[in-house]
């Protein structure tokens, strides 16, 4: 009877960290959305969903408003004949993507998507990857991963995406640090020159700008996270030997600094050397943070599962921010990715993982905290009823990583506060 | 499977969700996987409402799969109705659930609700967002009102002629193209002419309020894509005529006055009058403080003035569902004078009427839904404006054409804050702005046809729409060029090969420059007639004389 939404006990997992998991209702994304970013990332990409309408209207409706003269994404939309007979969909789907391919011949590497109609009808699309992509090697990579809702929350897509492509990485046994998870491309530079300053290197960003452009991995490759999502990313890249390095993420000063010297000391970088690196960056950090600091200390969040980002940004929040964590939502929590992270939280902070949302409202509503962390599903309805919120997934699309970024991240917090204030009517 | 790019309807839970959200003390259980809660932001973020709409998903993940996910239904309607207390409650399937034939209309039926449960049968690989919610309007009125229905060939009683007619309108939902001021404007009109209004439904009625509906003497039919099925139900249930014409337009809201001055048998020849007598353009004070009493458009006094000329013959292509569009030919053609060079539609269920039109102007309805060949016949087409959905805005772009929206689907700056109807008098003024911005200015437009080399007014550039002659607009303009004179298929910009050259044509040096001299928006169709003028006559390289033979015997 796994299937009643049921409310556990909190469980013990470290000292202090009791976490409440719960089922029912979760007003979150599937991992199709993953879609939106990653096609801005690598712009010789496609990914092309096979599933119903009701995909297709959830990419358009997330990125629909963006007018676009060639479309990087596209559906094929399953019809009453595919469901009928297998065989026939199969072929189908080279139909489709034989047309796609016509007429796109930029494209360099096609995804195809897996949804929830495609794994619920168990269309083998690994399989059809490979045959599509044995036509027409070399000209296109053709890949396979599913961002259905069954399986993935949110940014769980990004990760199934970057878990299809570590088989096809180049192989090298070569030291190397290999920086894994989407940044925005300045946050990537800021990065790389940092990296250059204290001799860690060479550097691979994974995902590339270009999805042709695939770093190398093997022995001597070292994983840094630049994203807290990526659990079956990591455990392919380990099993193509390369060494993850656990590290709490880049958000906030502490944060950047505890994920480079991660890096710094696999590369036995001198404490000298590294202080000297991130010194400036470090000391505009702070000077820049503290006006936010000013408008959050010791405001009450309040932060809904969505994009596994919670911990870390709680973790920010409080330590950097000095706000009070009320409840600290995660769509799941992979402790191999999360413990470095939930170390940093003050003791006693309620985790929640997995959701029922009408619970978790009633909780947020009964806590009445000073800014609610939540989707856009949710965002208005609170703001109507009187709460500040953050819409969660602006922290998906902007460059929040890195030192120099720090305090814009405090000012997304700071923002619907200082628009509260601002505002007359 | 079909390769889809834009998709012009969600699927059709979606359009059962803009009838429970257009509606109080309604719920909607719908059993989806986890993700397809995202429908939850069309409502808080396109249509910008305050709270979330009354939908209760199941969430069902893999994992659950192997089990029953059948209780889960049974669990999500049991809280549903435990937590929101609904008067009516819909139970239904998305796309995913609709494979694992879990029937939760079926479960939540026997579970012994206290309130009348309808269970929705929503094909999601067949049908799509308008039928949704046409159907679910229609099963929650009939589910209502059938114990109500009086005995087959009951005759209606006369209305007594010293109370006024009674109207329902039927139709507006949530996510609907400007319901929210469509309707303000439609009791505007009604009031003018003595109507009052019995219930306006689904936006903002309750169970209850569906109840009074056969109060009324007749039903409007605002959007027939959502309310036929319902109003034809009406009509053989309880003898209530349907208004059909939709008053889009300054024609259309005139013969929607007159059918219902038939309809209900009352004197509109004041109204009629009005609408045709003032056509403000004189702006003395007391007929400026007349205009906030509606009573006429200022739209056809704006498109007769001399500024409008050079709209006369604009190529105009049309697409959208059935009701924006054929309002939008009309008035297209009779009240702005463009010329119609394109129209279809996505509303299969009205391709008829939208066939009618189009042949009426010579040309082949596009009834489709596929995105791609919507693309390729606008392409094919080259009009000087495009007016359609939120779709036909990446084509537009692509093609480097101004367009404006008539219909949905839409986004977020389509649910404007100011009074914006599309219906009605002021409608027509929101149409003569909306439709009129996105063309080049007749100025700018004679300039840029003069004097090609102006290093700010650049080709394709429209500065009042602000875009400075930058890459952008270059861009633009090199990308239609391109659009247009495509002859291979290397064109890697390009999705859809747009119309391909005639075989066995070639430009010669000196007709391509002369080509280039043709203004912007019609160098398409310009060079299509030439090239077609040259096959016709076996001519293999077309020369400047080429161009100007065809222009004189073709015209623009």
């Amino acid at each position: 009877m796994a299937l009643e939404p049921c409310t556990e006990l909190p469980v013990k997992i470290t000292a202090d960290i009791p976490v409440l998991k719960e089922r029912g209702q979760r007003e979150v994304f599937c991992g199709l959305t993953g879609i939106v970013w990653l096609h801005r990332k690598m712009q010789d990409a496609f990914f092309l969903v096979v599933g119903s309408r009701t995909c297709a209207h959830l990419i358009q409706s997330a990125a629909g408003v963006m007018i676009f003269a060639e479309p990087r994404f596209g559906t094929a939309i399953l019809g009453e004949r595919d469901l009928a007979g297998l065989a026939d969909a199969n072929e189908e789907l080279d139909r489709v993507v034989d047309q796609l391919l016509e007429r796109r011949p930029d494209i360099g590497t096609l995804f195809l998507v897996g949804s929830c109609p495609s794994e619920v009808i168990k269309l083998d699309l690994a399989k059809a990857a490979e045959r599509l992509s044995t036509r027409f090697f070399p000209k296109v990579r053709i890949l396979n991963y599913s961002g259905s809702g069954i399986e993935t929350t949110f940014t769980q897509g990004e990760d199934a995406c970057l878990g299809s492509m570590v088989p096809v990485l180049p192989r090298s046994d070569e030291a190397g640090l290999m920086v894994v998870g989407s940044l925005a491309d300045v946050v990537e530079d800021q990065f790389r020159r940092l990296f250059d300053k204290m001799g860690v290197g060479p550097v691979y960003f994974f995902p590339p700008r270009r999805a042709a452009n695939l770093p190398p991995v093997g022995k001597g490759t070292k994983l840094l996270l630049a994203q807290p999502f990526l659990s079956d990313t990591v455990r392919s890249l380990v099993a193509r030997g390369a060494t993850l390095l656990p590290s709490p993420y880049p958000l906030g000063i502490e944060g950047t600094t505890a994920w480079l010297k991660t890096a710094a000391d696999a590369w036995n970088v001198d404490a000298s050397r590294f202080e000297e690196a991130i010194e400036p960056p470090v000391k505009r950090a702070k000077i820049a943070l503290d006006r936010y600091r000013q408008a959050l200390i010791g405001r009450k969040a309040f932060l809904f599962p969505d994009s596994q980002l919670e911990i870390p940004l709680a973790r920010f929040l409080s330590r950097e921010c000095g706000m009070e964590l009320v409840e600290v939502g995660m769509p799941y929590i992979d402790r191999l990715l999360m413990d470095k992270e939930i170390a940093l939280l003050p003791a006693g902070t309620l985790i929640s993982e997995g959701q029922d949302v009408d619970k978790q409202l009633d909780r947020c509503r009964e806590a009445r905290p000073d800014i609610t962390v939540c989707g856009l599903g949710l965002a208005n309805p609170l703001e109507a009823a009187g709460m500040a919120t953050k819409w969660s997934i602006e922290l998906v699309f902007s460059p929040i990583q890195g030192y120099d970024q720090a305090a814009d991240l405090a000012e997304l917090f700071a923002r619907p506060l200082e628009r509260r204030r601002r505002l007359t009517v | 499977m079909e390769l889809t790019l834009w998709t012009y309807e969600g699927p059709p839970h979606v359009g059962a969700m803009r009838i429970a959200t257009a509606m109080e003390g309604v719920h909607y259980v719908l059993h989806a996987p986890q993700g397809d809660t995202y429908a939850d932001l069309l409502f808080t973020m396109i249509e910008r409402r305050d709270r979330r709409p009354p939908v209760t998903y199941t969430t069902f993940q893999a994992r659950d799969l192997g089990g029953d996910t059948a209780e889960m239904v049974k669990t999500s309607v049991r809280e549903a109705y435990d937590r929101f207390k609904p008067q009516v409650m819909l139970v239904g399937e998305s796309c995913t659930a609709e494979l694992i034939q879990d029937q939760p209309g079926g479960l939540a039926k026997s579970m012994g609700l206290p309130i009348p449960v309808v269970s929705l049968e929503l094909p999601a690989y067949s049908k799509k967002e308008n039928w949704g919610a046409s159907e679910t309007l229609y099963h929650l009125v009939r589910t209502l009102l059938l114990p109500v229905v009086p005995a087959p060939n009951t005759p209606r009683p006369k209305r007594d002629p010293n109370i006024r007619p009674k109207a329902n309108i039927i139709g507006p939902t949530a996510l609907g193209f400007r319901c929210r001021d469509d309707i303000r404007e439609v009791l505007k009109l009604l009031a003018e002419i003595g109507v009052d209004v019995n219930v306006v439904a689904p936006m903002g009625s309750t169970p209850d309020d569906l109840l009074r509906i056969p109060n009324a003497d007749f039903n409007i039919c605002l959007y027939p894509e959502i309310a036929l099925t319902t109003c034809t139900w009406l009509s053989r249930s309880f003898g209530q005529p349907i208004i059909k014409t939709v008053p889009i337009g300054v024609g259309a809201t005139r013969d929607f006055i007159a059918e219902i001055g038939k309809v209900a048998d009352i004197d509109v020849s004041q109204a009629l009058a009005r609408s045709h007598a003032d056509t403000l353009g004189n702006w003395d004070a007391a007929r400026v403080s007349s205009s906030a009493e509606a009573g006429a458009s200022r739209l056809p006094w704006y498109s007769k003035s001399v500024d409008s000329t050079y709209l006369t013959g604009k190529r105009v292509f049309i697409f959208g569902d059935a009701t924006h569009v054929l309002a939008a030919a009309r008035m297209a053609t009779e009240e702005l004078g463009f010329t119609l060079v394109g129209i279809g539609t996505y509303s299969r269920e009205f391709a008829r009427e939208v066939r009618e039109v189009a042949k009426k102007h010579g040309i082949e309805a596009v009834i489709s839904d596929d995105y791609l060949a919507v693309e390729a016949k606008i392409a094919e087409a080259a009009p000087e404006l495009v007016l359609g959905t939120q779709m036909e805005r990446h084509i537009a772009k692509r093609l480097g054409i101004p367009c404006a929206v008539i219909s949905a689907p839409i986004h977020v700056q389509d649910v404007p804050a100011r009074y914006s109807p599309q219906m009605g008098w002021e409608g027509a003024n929101v149409i003569f702005d909306s439709w009129i911005h996105p063309l080049m200015m007749g100025l700018e437009e004679h300039l840029i046809g003069m004097f090609k080399e102006d290093f700010e007014f650049a080709e394709g550039h429209m500065s009042h729409l602000h875009t400075v002659p930058s890459q952008e607009s270059r861009r633009e303009s090199v990308a239609t060029d391109h659009a247009i004179s495509s002859t291979n298929s290397s064109n890697q910009a390009v999705l859809t090969p747009v119309a391909q050259a005639i075989e066995g044509v070639t430009w010669s040096a000196d007709g391509e420059a002369e080509l280039k001299k043709i203004p912007f928006f019609v160098r398409g169709k310009i060079k299509r007639n030439t090239e077609k003028f040259a096959s016709d006559r076996g001519i293999t390289s077309i020369t400047v004389e080429t161009l100007y033979d065809a222009k004189a015997q073709i015209g623009q």
